[in-house]
């Protein structure tokens, strides 16, 4: 028997090693597209396409920005001689359509599709912020007629399957001419994000007690005051962490935006299965543009990692 | 659920024995009236977005209203969609290939998450690190990173084809994982499975961190063995977080969209064509408004019970 009490509990050497293996064999495994994304967004189209399919950047291929260079611009096909006669390329994405006897006659929609994206993930997530903060404020602290249930429905408004909003919210905005608008989009998006930051922000509003409030206002300090100046800040941490969900739900969010936005309103993700070049979808440019669209969100799940678990049970596990 | 104790506390003392008309002066608004306030434009923006929309739902669904045809007469044709559609084969159909890929997703992702986090419960040297890059594909948009699997399963040109071919020596251009009748339902249950096995990894791994060591210890001086640990102990008491899990996920998958929708539409012909899917091809495409708002209203009264009983599970664990 170990003399060691700590080693009851503490797994052998052995089980250690072999489980790191498996956990690591898995998670190469499971990144393997990720990586392909970003492969790909440097590969020239017929690099993409080729059998058997090219790993290692400078000794299989060369890498090239025209991924990039076709997410970001729309291309017209021409003659050599017409090309011949041009002045000189300006460089950059100018040569590269050049080399394929193209020539870039414009802008793409990828930017202003980013550009929705990002006014309607922030738009939507300061909304459910504002919103969901006082709402959990009010349900942590104060005693609410039906508080279980207005707290049930708060969730099930997040449960419904998005293709049955659609069809009523679809209905609705095209009476209010909010069909295809950011401001419509901001709304229904705060509508489902606002249940989750109830949820997770009240879990974090009841951990802060409240005799500090008390405190405050024994000295003087209206409830207004006191949930200002003593609950908000105590309150920081996890409303960023909230803010970071529901912003990561409104950037991926798909089936609203397929079904009630079309042009001006239109956000990145069904913008981005519809980059298509000539002859069937081009490749590199898709992955270019998913690989910008991941980023941010690489960026903030290493930022949350923390707070995750609660994220995702709605604040019900918290460590 | 710790239920919170009534609002006894010095202030509220303090405000009961102050006169009223001082107390509203010194203590601003009343803390009713605060709760109300705070309260209200959250509940009115989901009155105006979520149920004012299903009430109208309901009331489309008795109807033949078609939103292609805003001008036509609309007729009440009573229960008549609710019968057609629960009388059609066809719907039934589509309902088993939903349970088909709620089934195997759950069962997948449950058995490979559940190793995972008993795995990475050994705290092996930087399992925090390998833990948030195998977190990584559940935070992504499913509808960007579905698209891009369907490149990965291109027959000749395809990553997965082609590794495939490399583990097990087929034809990498003989089988199509997305215009294969038979294999195209799988392709969505792997993308599926990848994409969602960290979240429930994610759950179990908390669940497995909530048992407390004095009870291995105890199992250790009765000389259990490590399989009889793990039946008595470890699993039992992970049992409420693996539940949570599963119903999360069979909640999100019943009504899975995005994911499937880019992978194969539903194709080919009808093979993955879920729930959800069927329910926009007749809300959007056939624009049979009154009959997909039945069908919406059915799926509705399924999730609410669902969800029902998902509450109640996270108040279980809550209570750990």
């Amino acid at each position: 028997m170990s003399a060691n009490a700590h080693s009851v509990v503490e797994p052998s050497a052995g089980a250690k090693l072999a489980a790191s293996v498996l956990v690591i064999l898995y998670a190469c495994v499971a990144l393997i597209p990720l990586l392909w994304i970003g492969l790909t967004s440097i590969k020239s189209p017929p690099d993409s396409i080729a059998y058997p399919p090219k790993v290692v950047p400078f000794v299989h291929f060369t890498p090239t920005a025209e991924g990039f260079c076709n997410l970001f611009t729309t291309r017209s096909r021409q003659t050599p001689d017409y090309i011949a006669g041009l002045p000189p390329s300006t460089g950059g994405c100018d040569e590269v359509a050049r080399s394929r006897n193209m020539v870039v006659v414009g802008a793409s929609n990828y930017v202003p599709r980013f550009v929705n994206s990002l006014i309607i993930a922030f738009g939507s997530t300061a909304l459910s912020i504002v919103l969901g903060t006082a709402a959990a404020y009010a349900f942590s602290r104060f005693r609410v007629p039906l508080k279980d249930d207005l707290m049930f429905f708060i969730l099930s408004t997040r449960m419904m399957p998005p293709i049955a909003v659609a069809i009523p919210v679809f209905l609705m905005y095209r009476e209010l001419g909010l069909s295809d608008t950011r401001l419509g989009m901001i709304l229904l998006y705060t509508s489902v994000n606002v249940s989750l930051a109830v949820w997770l922000l009240k879990g974090f509003i009841d951990e802060i007690p409240r005799e500090y409030e008390e405190a405050a206002m024994i000295d003087g300090y209206t409830r207004l005051q006191a949930f200002w100046k003593v609950v908000l800040p105590q309150a920081t941490t996890g409303i960023v962490a909230t803010a970071i969900f529901c912003l990561i739900f409104a950037w991926n969010e798909y089936a609203f935006a397929v079904l009630l936005t079309s042009g001006a309103a239109q956000t990145a993700p069904p913008f981005i299965p519809i980059i298509i070049g000539e002859g069937g979808q081009d490749w590199p440019a898709v992955a270019a543009g998913t690989a910008l669209f991941l980023l941010p969100i690489l960026v903030f799940t290493v930022l949350l990692r923390k707070h995750l678990l609660r994220g995702i049970t709605f604040g019900a596990v918290r460590k | 659920m710790n239920q919170m104790p009534s609002f006894d506390s010095i202030s509220t003392r303090a405000a009961a024995a102050t006169p009223v008309r001082i107390a509203a002066r010194v203590r601003g608004l009343s803390d009713t009236a605060i709760a109300w306030l705070f309260i209200t434009p959250t509940m009115l923006l989901l009155l105006a977005i979520n149920l004012f929309p299903l009430i109208w739902t309901i009331q489309l669904s008795f109807t033949n209203y078609r939103a292609n045809r805003p001008n036509a007469p609309v007729r009440n044709v009573g229960l008549e969609h609710y019968q057609t559609i629960l009388t059609d084969p066809d719907i039934w159909a589509r309902m088993q290939a939903t349970a088909h890929f709620v089934f195997w997703t759950i069962l997948l992702q449950t058995v490979i998450g559940f190793a995972l986090a008993y795995l990475i419960d050994r705290k092996f040297r930087g399992h925090g690190f390998w833990t948030t890059l195998i977190l990584i594909p559940m935070m992504l948009s499913p509808a960007v990173v579905g698209n891009f699997w369907t490149f990965l399963y291109q027959p000749q040109i395809g990553l997965f084809n082609y590794l495939v071919s490399f583990v097990s020596g087929v034809e990498p251009a003989s089988f199509q994982m997305l215009g294969d009748v038979s294999l195209s339902p799988w392709a969505i249950i792997i993308v599926d499975t990848w994409m969602w096995t960290p979240y429930v990894m994610l759950i179990c791994l908390a669940g497995l961190r909530s048992i407390p060591d004095y009870i291995y210890e105890a199992a250790e001086v009765d000389r259990a063995s490590n399989w009889r640990q793990f039946v008595s102990i470890t699993l039992p008491m992970c049992l409420p977080f693996i539940m949570l899990a599963v119903l999360f996920r069979g909640i999100e998958n019943f009504k899975m969209f995005d994911l499937v929708n880019l992978l194969t539409a539903g194709g080919p012909g009808s093979t993955t064509e879920l729930a959800s899917i069927t329910l926009k091809r007749a809300a959007f495409e056939a624009w049979r408004t009154g009959y997909s708002s039945a069908f919406a209203v059915i799926m509705f009264v399924m999730i609410f019970g669902l969800a029902n009983i998902y509450v109640k599970a996270l108040n279980q664990v809550k209570a750990r």
